[in-house]
């Protein structure tokens, strides 16, 4: 086993050369915070790209950032929050529920994961902010992508479908995301005690308003209590989070709070206390808990959230949360077991969407789809693409779905 | 145009046209087919009307089942396949071809269903851009994304073009708010992404469809967004002695955290084609007007408005005037609205280019454009998505000039390598089509181009599907999957390696 540590972006393209020439297949590995998630892989070598750093271009005035794709996501914050700017998606950190160091991770892995946080409602994702791209395929060619403008649609958006492609098309040697301002004021209106179908009620309601609410996420009874140190208590809170000028916040939160007067106790909560929920929440932190119990991360129609974890109850042990809105339904199995199929197969029923296994012992993750099945013509579809950027299997193969093959990508067992 | 090469007629396929004819009217009964010449002219260009080609036939399904046949008859036959919404594509995206169907989009225009508490729609690509606000606006919501096609341009073709507008500044591009679609293959298989969940549970295929131009997949279904309107919107109108002073005002406003709902600019000649044509008082003694446009809670609108106008007197503002009424909001507008007819009015022809620069270049873009106008002796008028760097240069001809069609189009082209040169791309929201297809190789080199190539090939390895467009030249799947490996020697062994 060799672990190659590239420095500059040619080595990267030549050690990717070098294995497909020898077919023999590279792990990519960025720090290795989300290597909890996936199907486990067995390769031959590692290309790591840890010390492929460095912010290359970063001009605030313009709402552009150029590093190379193993810069620290941490160095990257830094530097924005130096200029007053941000990464709009507020990318998640997988490492306090994976049992890892919290504030790991590359600029790149962001990308590879598609990483967003409680913003992603109004935001978006990585997908959403990804400008331009420099990367080699898994046919050891080195191409690029869009630009460092925002507006562009000169050719297919190679960038885009870099995101969430777990390295499995291509290793980034360089990313380009376009920054935004960092909001001068935060506020959050926490209403307290709502069971979740209230809750999911006070957030459309929340959200169909002109407060221009930037997250809403409802935390169950007792759940509550495991953010930000606690100081929530353990009541049921639904949180609505307000960001923008200070005489904007003030009014919009005052508009909430006369809206959802008779909903129930309310807590205005601002600044940094407000900042540790909305950290804690995108962080997984309730369920960040030591153990290897199951934890689920389903996208789905907001509405319909509280109403399949209510079905889910009934036939197995489950905690949950809920972000963007009820969309984001957070699940840990208490059991043990991921009763994927059962879970699958609920979402189905309950308007569709797709469920992640982010967190499972080692034996579970080998034999559950980690990423949501697909219908077979997509799934078909997606193989073809994985193809077409790796057509000998090269790059970690097998991280999203069975079998070392690009043809079995994605294609449920 | 003269100097356009499309891909060769097939043979084969001339010769069966009315067989194919007949078969189309067998999956598509009724009236959904056309053949007459005379008939088909409508469909002869889109909004680039250099280009004209008259296609094989004109085919207007209804149903998906429909389009999955017409797709499945064409791919087993080998005939090639041009997807059309309502035709407004500046980029010639919709230019028939002459040995393709056209499928003509504009009879899926169906709205399916209006989600409030989920903020979503589901309506049929035919539907046009506004028409989704008129279905939601009742309830006080609407979709961002305003193309000035608005009125006309589909959903379809937005999705296939990743159109934009002016609030896509503060509220994105298509592609940030479309969350679903269903699309048909060249092989006729019906594939769903998204809906009304957020993101894609594999590869981001939606993010790919956003902008591929009608050569991936027909969409027949989209999923978007709505958002609930803002409480107010206030603009001021600014003008500047010098585009330097403006492109810096832009920069010192988004410097201070502020992100517009709207943010446009004109030059002088665009200033003064406008001011002729629809009086709506703008200053004539300027070279730059700024138009800012502020929404939200009025509280906040207030708030930035003060700080806007401090930031354009910092910058030497000859003139600031802000919008005391919804009337004077609408009227700072007219004249940006209108300043494609009102260039149009000043010169028999106009060609609207679409390259988009970081804007600090703007000062210098504008330079090289000067030079190019006195070059080519034409006039070149411009408006400015100035916050996101989009420029629309409008250059002036008269087609009826003998070369001046020819000169514009090298104009234009010397334009958008300028655009490249400074750190730009081709085109910002217009799409590449055939206008820009043969500029493609300033930006990318072959293996870029070849890897995209490689994309269609996952969705349509026989290039039927809107061939000609995007791409200066095709080239086979099966050569470009061929693999050229250079040899098993291990590289930079100075790598460090544990
Ligand atoms: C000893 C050992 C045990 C392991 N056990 C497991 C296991 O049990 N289960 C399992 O799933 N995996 C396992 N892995 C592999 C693990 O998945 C990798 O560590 C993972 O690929 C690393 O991603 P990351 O945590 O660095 O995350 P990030 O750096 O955040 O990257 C996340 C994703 O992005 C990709 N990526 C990162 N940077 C780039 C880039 N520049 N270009 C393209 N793609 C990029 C990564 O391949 C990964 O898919 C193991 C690895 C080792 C060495
Ligand atoms: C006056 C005017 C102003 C304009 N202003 C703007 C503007 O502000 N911003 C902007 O971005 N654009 C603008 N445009 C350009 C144009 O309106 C957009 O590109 C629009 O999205 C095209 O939509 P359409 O329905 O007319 O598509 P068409 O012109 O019919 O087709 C455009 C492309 O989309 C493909 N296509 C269409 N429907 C489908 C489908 N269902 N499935 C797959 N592919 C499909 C076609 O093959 C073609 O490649 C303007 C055009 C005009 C004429």
């Amino acid at each position: 086993m060799t672990t190659f540590t590239p420095t500059t972006s040619d080595e990267v393209l030549s050690t990717v050369a070098w294995a497909v020439a020898e077919e023999s297949p590279l792990e990519i590995l960025g720090h290795g915070s989300k290597r909890g998630i996936g199907r486990p892989l067995q390769t031959e070598h590692t290309l790591d790209l840890s010390k492929l750093t460095g912010v290359t271009l970063y001009e605030p005035a313009e709402l552009v950032l150029s590093a190379k794709a193993g810069t620290p996501l941490a160095e990257i914050e830094r530097l924005l929050a130096e200029n007053g700017q941000q990464l709009a998606f507020e990318p998640m950190d997988y490492g306090p529920l994976l049992g890892g160091e919290p504030g790991k991770g590359t600029i790149g892995g962001v990308l590879a994961a598609n990483l967003s946080g409680p913003r992603r409602l109004k935001a978006g994702a990585a997908r959403d902010h990804i400008l331009g791209i420099n990367v080699v395929s898994g046919r050891g060619e080195a191409f690029k992508s869009g630009g460092r403008v925002v507006k562009n649609v000169t050719g297919y958006d190679m960038s885009k479908l870099m995101a969430n492609s777990w390295g499995t098309l291509a290793v980034f040697t360089d990313v380009t995301f376009k920054v935004l301002p960092a909001a001068e004021t935060e506020v959050t209106l926490a209403i307290r005690g709502l069971l979740d179908d209230a809750a999911a009620s006070a957030m459309a309601l929340a959200l169909g308003c002109s407060a221009e609410v930037s997250s809403a996420a409802h935390l169950p009874e007792r759940i509550a209590a495991r953010v930000a140190g606690g100081t929530l208590g353990s009541d049921a809170a639904t949180l609505l989070r307000v960001e923008g000028f200070g005489p904007s916040v003030a009014y919009r939160i005052a508009a909430l709070k006369t809206l959802f007067a008779n909903a129930g106790p309310l807590q205005e909560i601002s600044g940094e206390a407000s900042r540790l929920i909305w950290r804690d929440v995108r962080d997984i932190r309730p369920f960040a808990d030591g153990s290897e119990k199951p934890v689920w991360r389903v996208s789905m129609t907001p509405s319909q959230g509280h109403q399949m974890v209510l079905t889910l109850r009934m036939q197995a042990a489950v905690s949950a949360f809920y972000d963007w809105q009820g969309g984001l339904v957070w699940l840990r199995m208490e059991e043990g077991d991921p009763e994927a199929a059962l879970l699958r197969g609920l979402l189905r029923k309950h308007g569709g969407g797709h469920a992640t296994l982010v967190r499972a012992a080692p034996a579970h993750r080998a034999a559950v789809p980690v990423f949501e099945p697909q219908a077979p013509h997509l799934a078909a579809l997606s193989a073809r693409l994985k193809a077409e950027f790796d057509p000998k299997a090269i790059l970690n193969p097998g991280r999203m779905a069975p079998g070392v093959g690009s043809a079995t990508l994605g294609i449920a067992t | 145009m003269s100097g356009l090469a499309m891909p060769k007629p097939d043979d084969a396929t001339m010769r069966r046209r009315d067989e194919i004819v007949a078969d189309m009217r067998i999956i598509v009964p009724g009236e959904g087919v056309v053949d007459a010449a005379n008939a088909m002219r409508a469909f002869e260009s889109d909004g680039l009307t250099a280009y004209r080609q008259l296609p094989l036939v004109v085919v207007l399904p209804e149903t998906v089942a429909q389009v999955s046949r017409v797709l499945k008859y064409c791919n087993d036959r080998n005939i090639r396949v041009v997807p059309r919404g309502s035709g407004t594509s500046l980029s010639g995206g919709a230019l028939p071809l002459e040995d393709a169907v056209l499928l003509v989009m504009s009879r899926f225009n169906r709205i399916l269903e209006i989600d409030f508490p989920n903020r979503v729609v589901v309506v049929q690509p035919g539907v046009t851009n506004l028409g989704i606000t008129t279905a939601v606006e009742q309830e006080g919501f609407y979709y961002a994304p305003d193309p000035s096609s608005q009125i006309a341009c589909s959903i379809g073709g937005n999705v296939a073009e990743n159109s934009g507008g002016v609030h896509c500044l503060k509220y994105g591009l298509t592609a940030n708010n479309v969350l679903g679609i269903e699309m048909v293959l060249m092989n006729g298989e019906v594939v769903r992404l998204g809906g009304s969940h957020l993101d894609a549970e594999g590869y981001d295929l939606l993010g790919v469809m956003t902008g591929s131009e009608g050569l991936l997949g027909v969409v027949t279904e989209v999923t978007v967004r709505i958002l609930k309107k803002p409480e107010t919107a206030r603009a001021l109108l600014i003008g500047f002695p010098t585009s330097e002073q403006g492109g810096q005002c832009v920069a010192d406003i988004i410097g201070a955290g502020i992100i517009p709902g709207g943010m446009e600019m004109m030059d002088r000649p665009a200033i003064h084609a406008a001011e002729d044509f629809v009086h709506a008082g703008y200053p004539l003694d300027v070279e730059a007007l700024l138009i800012v446009e502020l929404d939200g809670p009025g509280v906040e609108v207030d708030h930035l408005i003060t700080a806007v106008e401090a930031i354009a007197i910092r910058n030497g503002s000859t003139t600031c005037r802000i919008s005391q009424s919804e009337q004077e909001r609408l009227s700072f507008w007219a004249g940006r609205k209108a300043a494609f007819p009102a260039v149009g009015r000043i010169s028999p022809d106009y060609y609207c280019m679409d390259g988009t620069i970081p804007r600090k270049e703007l000062p210098r873009v504008l330079a090289g454009m000067r030079e190019l106008s006195e070059k080519y002796g034409l006039g070149v008028a411009n408006v400015f998505h100035a916050g996101d760097g989009n420029l629309h240069p409008l250059i002036l001809y008269d087609a009826n000039v003998p070369g001046e069609l020819d000169k514009a189009e090298s104009f234009g082209a010397d334009i958008l390598r300028l655009c490249v040169k400074v750190g730009g791309v081709l085109t910002g929201e217009h799409g590449v089509g055939v206008e820009k297809r043969d500029l493609m190789p300033e930006m990318f080199n072959q293996i870029d181009l070849d890897q995209q190539m490689r994309v269609k090939c996952a969705f349509d390895p026989n290039h039927l599907l809107n061939p000609g467009k995007v791409f200066p030249q095709l080239r086979r799947c099966a050569e470009l999957g061929r693999m050229h490996i250079s040899g098993g020697k291990l590289p930079f062994p100075d790598i460090p390696r544990f």
